[in-house]
């Protein structure tokens, strides 16, 4: 009875201790961030990504040669636990999300042609560049909802593509993917976008869309810090210079801007303030807060955008937020899942 | 020099007359799995030929010179699976230090060769009587009888490989599509290899 188990006993340590050495001998080093990404995608090894498993996706994006949002089954969820461990959204990034430069539907913007032939946009704009007289608005034919991952594209019932905010998640398929060049990212906090991108003269552009950009300027006299200038007929914002859009969003004649925030609510200081400043350094628009130190400060309402990134820095409990409603809380929801 | 033509009878046998896969019909899950592409299929072979060898030479030293002696014959099956699993981890680890590329190539297949039931196969036959002289096996003929499986495993491998690489532009049937076909690609092939129960220059 004691031979055999002495001898399996024996065997198996002499292989266990070989194995050990070679195992450092022979050590390779792999990224471990592929195994990381690796647990926290699916695991399906479905191909919805373009390679042929998990594993060899979760190499790619470790190596840089596929994006974070690949993972079509995963979705937003998979996506940003991806960026997470890549450090992508981490720091100073920040969250970004899709907007379609373009408002004009069939009730603003005219028509020169009726499109009968296969519905999508590529299909169309290589049949005479589409039915619009506009030749850069939205064609309202899908391509980009075919190709969004997180099914955060639709097209409205006026006939132009319309990105959900709380469904994107920034993956840029739809960039790629539109004929007209017309999609692009700006970051979550903004909210605000000019929905146009026709570069023709304004005279021209008021024949055939009522919400076209018709290069007046006034966006670019409304703002103090340069963040919007023009370029070949259209106003071009600055997204890196933190600037209050919403005055020139309210100036634009042709409600060419697009605020994605209904009702803006505005911050409010109530005399329980103390004048630490406290709040000051976390407003993103600079001199909305002003004030004496140790006297009650005061909110420019002009330029404040409701953010509500003052709140709960006040040790006093002195902000409160006007206006808002419900609203205030989705916005800030929105803000924190970015 | 009848000791060379013993040899060369187990290797003629061990290829073509008892081909691990096409004749006894062992080791076919990386049969199926790994003849998709000729490339992977000649580095799977040759991995097979060389653990195949490894393991005939260590389960025979075991053998007869520990489980023999001690009348406990009866622990191969479990020796022998603790030596080849060890074996192929090593040759795993080797493969993904010096190549790797045929370590990707591989894949998850490697890791299939430590329950390969080819590999614990040629081990277990290697314990009995070599059929050409009747005897137990010498280590050079169990060595010999190891490698010569190998190529035999890796030979039909690349003929699968072969006319699979032919048969992704056939037009097949759609229900016949995929696996199926191959299923049937290989029986046609150990209908051939049949044949080879002919040759019988030994005996």
């Amino acid at each position: 009875m004691l031979i055999p188990v002495v001898i399996i006993g024996v065997i198996s340590l002499i292989l266990g201790i070989g194995l050990g050495i070679a195992s450092k001998k022979l050590h390779v080093f792999i990224n471990p961030k592929i195994s990381e990404i690796l647990r926290v995608l699916p695991n399906a090894n479905c191909g919805a990504c373009g390679y042929p498993g998990c594993s060899s996706f979760a190499r790619a994006v470790a190596e840089g040669n596929a994006s974070a949002s690949g993972c079509i089954p995963g979705g937003p969820k998979v996506a940003h636990a991806v960026a997470d461990i890549l450090g992508v959204s981490a720091g100073t990034s920040e969250p970004m999300m899709a907007v379609v430069h373009c408002k004009g539907g069939t009730k603003e913007a005219a028509s020169r042609a009726i499109y009968n032939g296969i519905q999508d946009c590529y299909a169309a704009s290589i049949v005479g560049n589409g039915s619009k007289v506009c030749q850069d608005g939205c064609l309202g034919l899908g391509t980009c909802v075919k190709v969004c991952p997180f099914g955060a594209i639709q097209i409205s019932p006026n006939g132009v593509a319309v990105v959900d905010a709380d469904k994107c998640t920034g993956c840029g398929k739809c960039i790629k993917a539109c004929p007209r060049k017309i999609i692009s990212l700006i970051p979550v906090v903004h909210k605000i976008y000019l929905a146009c991108a026709n570069h023709d003269r304004g005279a021209k552009v008021k024949k055939y869309c009522s919400v076209g950009c018709t290069a007046c300027t006034l966006c670019v006299k409304a703002t103090s810090s340069g963040a919007i200038s023009m370029e070949n007929n259209l106003p071009v914002l600055d997204y890196t210079k933190t600037e209050n859009f919403i005055p020139a969003a309210n100036k634009c004649p042709s409600d060419c801007f697009v605020d994605l925030v209904s009702v803006r609510p505005k911050a409010n200081i109530d005399t329980k303030c103390d004048g630490c400043g406290a709040c000051v350094p976390f407003c993103p628009v600079p001199g909305t807060i002003t004030g004496e130190k140790g006297l009650r400060h005061t909110v420019n309402k002009e330029k404040c955008i409701g953010c509500g990134l003052c709140l709960d820095k006040c040790p006093t409990h002195a902000i409160s937020v006007w206006g808002a409603g419900s609203s205030m809380k989705t916005r800030q929801s929105g803000q924190r899942k970015g | 020099m009848g000791n060379i033509a013993g040899l060369i009878g187990i290797s003629i046998g061990a290829v073509l007359i008892n081909n691990f896969v096409l004749s006894r019909f062992i080791g076919l899950c990386p049969f199926f799995g790994v003849s998709k592409k000729l490339s992977s299929a000649t580095g799977m072979g040759m991995a097979v030929i060389f653990v195949m060898g490894l393991a005939s030479s260590f389960t025979w030293l075991i053998n007869s010179f520990i489980l023999q002696p001690y009348h406990v014959e009866y622990l191969q099956t479990i020796v022998f699976i603790l030596v080849i699993a060890a074996l192929v981890q090593l040759v795993e680890m080797a493969l993904q230090k010096y190549s790797p590329s045929l370590y990707e190539a591989l894949g998850i297949y490697l890791p299939l060769i430590t329950t390969n039931c080819a590999v614990l196969g040629v081990a277990i036959i290697n314990t009995g009587l070599n059929q050409f002289t009747g005897a137990p096996f010498t280590f050079i003929e169990s060595v010999v009888n190891g490698i010569m499986s190998g190529i035999g495993f890796m030979f039909a491998l690349i003929l699968m490989a072969g006319i699979r690489e032919k048969l992704e532009l056939a037009d097949v049937p759609e229900l016949l599509d995929g696996l199926p076909i191959v299923f049937i690609t290989a029986g046609l092939m150990a209908l051939a290899f049949l044949g080879f129960s002919g040759l019988n220059f030994f005996s």
